[in-house]
């Protein structure tokens, strides 16, 4: 007998070698936190990569915001402003301490912020709203109390104008703004001579000059300093102060201090948000949900690799091997590429391991069909994909386009729910038509040619 | 097996389940969340106290605080819902609440801005409507080679329609008796519904395509019930698989939230096999009969 005629596919066995080194590569995703290569002759690291499981607020508990800007439906709000936004935002939030926390522009206006597995929303939540507008108000000669709200010339984005100041009656005081936190160069925390927490400032020699010019000619009076229009502190100037460095005194705890500071170093926003979504998840009830679905995820793959097996016999346990092999194959996909998993997306996924499923099944139910024609095994072997191919090409195809836009839907909406689905969804059924194409193929070819079976109605279940 | 004779009949029994729920619907309106309308959900979980719904409520209204409703869950904790909280108000009521009842755990705080809500459910539906029309015309590419391919692209998503309505139904019904809310996660087991509907469908239509080449001159009607029967153990199996196993594994392990979510997969994924056996392809023999001129006459006739 000829090697052609003896194999059901040719290179059968390079194939499995094939899927032998994905399934390796695969399993070593899956099992390590993170991948490490050293190169063996001066053990530096080749690859060093974080690739632990990712899972969603919805899994895990944490805070969800969605901030929009604040302005008029009309006003255009450019790209680059939201970039600068989200960029402060998020270094604001890592200095406090908030791990794995991730912001995303959404469409246009849209800013979505994770925090996942927090204990205190408050501060994050705080921090992220404060637009942190720092000035240095001349007050004249009143002494501002801490807290205070006061009202001040300068406009977001405006050039600071000619003071209005002393309005009668009841209307409020407009003071002016000397200079605003733009001139900070540098910030940080110290202890002053008494043990108390301060906030020490380096100006711009731009800054420098301003604070240089006005401090000489106001020695006396208070320079009031103002963030996001609630005084600090109200110091008084006691001389002029030439080389542009200052403290901020203040009731400060070293975390206040800190905070502020972090609100100086990582400056203003450009555009002003406001938070329109909240949504937090208490760790208990994420947690509940992901033992659940794990354990509804075990006992319903357990059936349904009874069933195939059971029902399809041979065939059936060549597609529970690949079925397997898809699992390993798609967690390490996710892991690599840092999928976030949430419920949705675990609906996802269920969706294409039916799809890698029903794709096996319409193939082994032409493979009996054409069996019981009375062809050759070859002949129905070959036929079962050729035929069974365009139905499963083009309901695939149908749901890669519906995922497609979908996802666009979610990623321009800030809507992670459906993004999550749609992009597990698509990545499942990428994986299920190479698990049910390439692999089933491969290990029942292989199988066949192993077990030469002759009784279809043993191996078969005709 | 002479599935497509019964059609009117597989017709009628998919209207006797759609039309009592969207009766429910239209007189009731949208059981729809607040990831819809805008407003606040705060689960909360008291350690050694459990205060009255009206208790609450009334702490509440003591803020101000509009359209409160307030649920207990099995699990003992209480779940409020009311109009749009921002964080500062949630604050306020949190501190009330340690006060008066006893020191909330906080388990869930969902709070979605009037103008959001509103704006994803268009979107969505907008979103929804272009896969839609996507996949007409890629069916109809697909199926080039018959007569008729946009007749397929048409009744794939009729049948998808179809799916969406029984869907929408038994929410209805659930809304109805188990206080089921139409919210994110309902969005999601409709969207995959959706997805698994057109496969279904096209899986069928397929065998019509391959069938239409061999057998050149049989009657389309005989053409489509023959090869809905050579699907039918596809359609079956796949639906014990998909459906029926792994979803009834996460409807009985699942958490509450999850319940709803996989009952509503559940019936819709069911709805989806079924659909794509009688309705997506008697569709096509409908269109095809151009049997719409004799419903009238039918009727003309009895009466």
């Amino acid at each position: 007998m000829d090697g052609e005629e003896y194999h059901m596919i040719r290179n059968v066995y390079t194939r499995l070698i094939f899927i032998l080194v994905i399934l390796g590569l695969g399993l070593w995703v899956d099992l390590n936190d993170s991948l490490v290569i050293y190169n063996p002759f001066n053990d530096t690291r080749i690859l060093d990569r974080d690739v632990t499981t990712r899972l969603g607020l919805d899994l895990r508990g944490g805070l969800q915001v969605l901030l929009e800007a604040d302005l008029p439906e009309d006003v255009a709000v450019d790209s680059d402003s939201m970039e600068t936004a989200r960029t402060i935002m998020e270094n604001r939030t890592n200095a406090l301490g908030v791990s794995e926390n991730v912001l995303q522009i959404a469409g246009e206006r849209r800013i979505v912020g994770e925090f996942p597995g927090l204990d205190n929303t408050d501060e994050v939540l705080g921090t992220i709203q404060q637009t942190g507008l720092l000035e240095f108000v001349d007050t004249g000669d009143i002494s501002m109390p801490p807290e205070a709200t006061i009202q001040t010339d300068f406009a977001t984005g405006g050039e600071a104008e000619a003071p209005v100041t002393e309005g009668g009656g009841d209307v409020p005081t407009v003071y002016h703004t000397v200079m605003t936190g733009k001139d900070l160069r540098q910030v940080a925390v110290t202890q002053d001579q008494l043990g108390q927490y301060v906030v020490q400032f380096e100006l711009t020699p731009e800054g420098a000059d301003i604070f240089a010019a006005h401090t000489a000619a106001n020695v006396g009076k208070y320079l009031t300093i103002v963030l996001d229009k609630q005084v600090v502190s109200s110091p008084v100037i006691n001389s002029a102060i030439p080389d542009g460095s200052g403290i901020i005194q203040g009731n400060f705890t070293p975390e206040t201090a800190n905070a502020l500071a972090v609100q100086l170093r990582y400056g203003s926003l450009p555009v002003p948000l406001k938070v329109v979504e909240t949504r937090i998840i208490g760790p208990t009830l994420g947690e509940d949900s992901l033992n659940r679905s794990l354990i509804a995820g075990l006992v319903g793959l357990t059936i349904v690799i009874l069933f195939m097996g059971i029902y399809y016999r041979l065939p059936g346990i060549t597609a529970d091997i690949s079925i397997m092999l898809f699992a390993v194959i798609l967690l390490a996909v996710f892991k690599l590429i840092g999928v976030t998993l949430t419920l949705p997306g675990i609906a996802g996924i269920m969706l294409s391991t039916g799809s890698a499923l029903d794709a096996n099944i319409l193939v082994f139910e032409r493979l009996k069909e054409e069996l019981r024609s009375g062809k050759t095994l070859k002949q129905s072997f070959d036929q079962a994909w050729s035929r069974a191919w365009p139905s499963i090409r083009d309901s695939n195809i149908a749901a890669l386009i519906t995922a497609g836009i979908l996802y666009w839907f979610g990623s321009t909406f800030g809507a992670t729910i459906v993004k999550g689905f749609s992009l597990t969804l698509a990545l499942g059924i990428g994986i299920s038509l190479f698990s049910s194409l390439y692999i089933t193929r491969t290990l029942l070819a292989l199988a066949l040619d192993w077990f030469k079976p002759t009784n279809h109605e043993r191996w078969f279940g005709i | 097996m002479n599935i497509l004779g019964k059609r009117y009949l597989f017709f009628g029994l998919s209207l006797i389940i759609i039309i009592p729920g969207l009766i429910i619907l239209f007189t009731g309106g949208l059981p729809l969340s607040i990831d819809f309308t805008g407003g606040s959900l705060l689960e909360v979980s008291f350690t050694g106290a459990s205060p009255e719904p009206a208790e609450i409520i009334a702490l509440y209204e003591g803020e101000n605080i509009k359209d409160v409703q307030v649920q207990t869950s099995e699990t003992g904790s209480y779940i409020i819902r009311s109009e749009f909280l921002d964080n500062d108000v949630r604050d306020v009521v949190l501190t009330s609440m340690t006060e008066n009842i006893g020191e909330p755990t906080v388990v869930r705080f969902d709070s979605v801005g009037p103008s959001i809500g509103e704006q994803v459910t268009s979107r969505g539906a907008q979103a929804i409507g272009l896969a839609a029309v996507l996949v007409v015309l890629f069916i109809a590419w697909s199926f080039r080679g018959v007569q008729n391919a946009f007749r397929y692209g048409i009744s794939a998503i009729l049948a998808m329609l179809h799916d969406v309505a029984i869907i929408f139904s038994v929410t209805a019904f659930g809304g109805l008796l188990f206080g089921w809310e139409i919210d994110s996660l309902f969005l999601t087991a409709l969207l995959t519904v959706i997805g698994f509907s057109m496969q279904d469908s096209i899986v069928v239509f397929d065998r019509i395509r391959e069938n239409a080449n061999i057998y050149r001159r049989l009657e389309y009607e005989t053409l489509v019930n023959h090869s809905i029967i050579q699907t039918l153990q596809r359609s079956i199996n796949t639906q014990l698989m998909t459906v029926e196993f792994l979803l009834l594994a996460l409807a009985m392990f699942g958490g509450v939230t999850l319940q709803e979510f996989a009952v509503v997969l559940l019936v819709g994924l069911m709805s989806g096999t079924y659909s794509s056996i009688f309705v997506a392809a008697p569709i096509l023999v409908v269109w095809e009969n151009k049997e719409w001129k004799t419903w009238f006459r039918r009727g003309e006739a009895t009466t």
